[in-house]
């Protein structure tokens, strides 16, 4: 059993007595492997916040099926193994947290499972010292940066030792630097703790050192794949209003203005520089390389 | 200026009172409270008074922090002393005027009350300097859990201090950014009389209200989302333990209380 999470044919209608049902899911077909680092990008509204919550039981499926390492999330009786092997982080780090101090909120998730004491103790450390937090453990969370918040919120979920965490807009309130200690942080659990992550955001930037990038539109996945074969299509993610990388944008407007000789699926700002720079020098200008 | 209202009064400091066991001083303060109430003379308060004194002196909480602790209820006992100097009758006459008639023993008995006040008082405010409103909550949950017997719901009203102790913090500075933004508009919240005042928060505490719904929502799912499903089959990872000095507590306390029952009984009544 290599996918952790796999949809078939999954559809979700909401329905309310004003508006009848509203279809959100429309049939998406998505497969995420053990160890696996994948974003989901999509405009507001486009379903990546209710596909996440079918990832954890939190909404079952109207129509198709949900699998959570190879369990039936419609199953009743598994719901809490499932939420146990797929944590989810929240978007708002301050509506999220329990207790009055930052162990005790970490201890929340193994408390809950009934996991014995000395157990939960050794977690609580773990999962602390695993976002770099561990010295802030008796602080009040409410102390704390956004970025800080959300990473004792990350801390309770890995103390539960899930094999798979969705972060939903997990930066989505915080400042840059808070974005980028969560980033860093979850980049982290998965190449070294294996842990598989779903990222949703709607920062191109967060997306670029993902394995694949999913792009839903309209309750479908519109595109799926490596970032570089994902961004190279700019075109199809402007008519869903979704912006590709800055470094992407300028090479692809370079392209279409006529410069011949630039690569497609040009992602971060120092391949940029470098693409730039070794066409600079194509042209005869030596000097244009960056110093050092 | 809303940012003055401090929750709890904790006061940390590391001193033998502060780590004894929740548990421990919740009751030892409920037995001192039964012995203020018990003692029924000048002497047994007397001995109240030793051992509040030399509990707060293990306490490292200064002094005039303890004193504070009665500035909220002095009307309740000024009003409380008042009424029995005017009412209650004696042998001796100590002043008249008028239907005024004052009698020693109202005296005593107004003198009496007071300080039986202030002793409980000050030794529940004690609790509350030396136990951090966590702990606190532990300590009450675990001491009531037996009560889940009777459908109590312990473990759920634990969680709603937990939570509400967790948030008041946050709601507090939401509260002074709103009111920032109102005043930003034009709002004008510190002039007028009474009834305008009040009108003026109404745009403060609507957004405050949907946001806190907000919150709770938020709040729910991320508590589904981390398998909590009520007290049942939940473990704790602070345990509670029981110290030398939680048995020392005891056996101070209940010396204490077995001289105040024996001072009340043989000594004479104040009333
Ligand atoms: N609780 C709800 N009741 C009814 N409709 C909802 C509810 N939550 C979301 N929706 C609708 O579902 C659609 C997708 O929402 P969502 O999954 O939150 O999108 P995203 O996270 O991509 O912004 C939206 O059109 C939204 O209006
Ligand atoms: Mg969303």
């Amino acid at each position: 059993m290599t996918n952790i999470i796999e949809t078939k044919d999954l559809q979700f209608e909401y329905t309310s007595e004003e508006e009848g049902a509203q279809v959100v899911l429309n049939g998406v077909d998505l497969k995420i492997r053990k160890g696996e680092f994948v974003a989901v990008l999509g405009h507001n509204g486009s379903g990546k916040s209710t596909l996440a919550k079918h990832f954890n039981a939190m909404l079952l499926p109207s129509g198709g099926k949900c699998f959570v390492a190879g369990m039936d999330t419609a199953d009743e009786e598994k719901r809490f193994d499932i939420r146990q092997t797929v944590g989810m982080v929240l978007q708002n780090p301050d509506n999220q947290l329990v207790a009055t101090i930052v162990e005790e909120d970490v201890a929340f998730g193994p408390e809950n499972m009934g996991v014995p004491p000395e157990e939960i103790r050794k977690r609580v450390d773990e999962a602390l010292k695993a976002v770099g937090m561990y010295e802030y453990r008796r602080h009040a969370p409410h102390k704390l940066s956004g970025g800080q918040k959300q990473r004792i919120a990350i801390a309770g979920i890995i103390a539960m030792q899930p094999a798979c965490i969705v972060l939903d807009e997990p930066t989505a309130m915080l400042d840059p630097r808070g974005r980028e200690e969560v980033i860093s942080t979850i980049h982290r659990l998965c190449s070294e703790m294996g842990i598989t992550i779903v990222l949703i955001t709607h920062y191109m930037d967060e997306t670029v050192d993902a394995d694949r990038v999913v792009v839903m539109d309209d309750g479908r996945i519109l595109l799926s794949g490596t970032p570089r074969e994902v961004f190279s299509q700019v075109d199809e993610l402007k008519a869903v209003e979704l912006d590709v990388p800055q470094a992407t944008r300028l090479i692809y407007r370079l392209q279409k203005a006529g410069v011949k000789g630039l690569p497609a699926g040009v992602l971060t700002d120092d391949e940029c520089i470098e693409v730039l720079s070794n066409l600079l020098e194509v042209n005869g200008c030596p000097s244009s390389k960056p110093r050092n | 200026m809303i940012r003055d209202i401090t929750f709890g009064q904790f006061f940390p400091a590391k001193s033998p009172i502060h780590a004894l066991d929740p548990r421990t001083k919740l009751v030892l303060v409920v037995a001192y409270i039964v012995m203020v109430f018990i003692g029924n003379n000048f002497f047994c308060l007397g001995l109240a008074a030793a051992f509040l004194i030399l509990v707060t002196a293990l306490s490292r909480v200064p002094v005039k922090m303890i004193l504070r602790s009665i500035r909220p209820i002095w009307f309740v006992i000024a009003f409380t002393a008042i009424l029995n100097i005017f009412y209650i009758q004696g042998e001796v006459l100590l002043f008249e005027w008028g239907f005024i008639h004052i009698y020693d023993r109202g005296v005593f008995t107004a003198l009496f009350m007071a300080v039986r006040i202030i002793l409980v008082v000050m030794g529940s405010s004690l609790l509350t300097y030396t136990t951090s409103p966590t702990d606190l909550t532990d300590g009450l949950e675990r001491l009531l859990s037996p009560l889940k017997i009777f459908k109590l719901p312990v473990h759920e009203f634990a969680l709603m201090m937990t939570i509400a102790l967790r948030f008041i913090p946050t709601l507090i500075e939401e509260t002074d950014k709103i009111m920032s933004a109102q005043k930003a508009r034009g709002a004008d919240l510190e002039s007028g009389g009474l009834l305008r005042r009040v009108k003026a928060l109404v745009p403060i505490l609507i957004p405050l209200f949907v946001s806190s719904f907000r919150r709770a929502f938020d709040l729910a799912t991320a508590m589904e989302c981390r398998c909590y499903h009520g007290g049942e089959g939940r473990t704790r990872m602070k345990k509670l333990q029981m110290h030398a000095g939680d048995y020392w507590a005891f056996g101070v306390t209940i010396l204490v209380f077995g001289g105040i029952i024996a001072a009340s009984i043989l000594l004479p009544k104040v009333y």
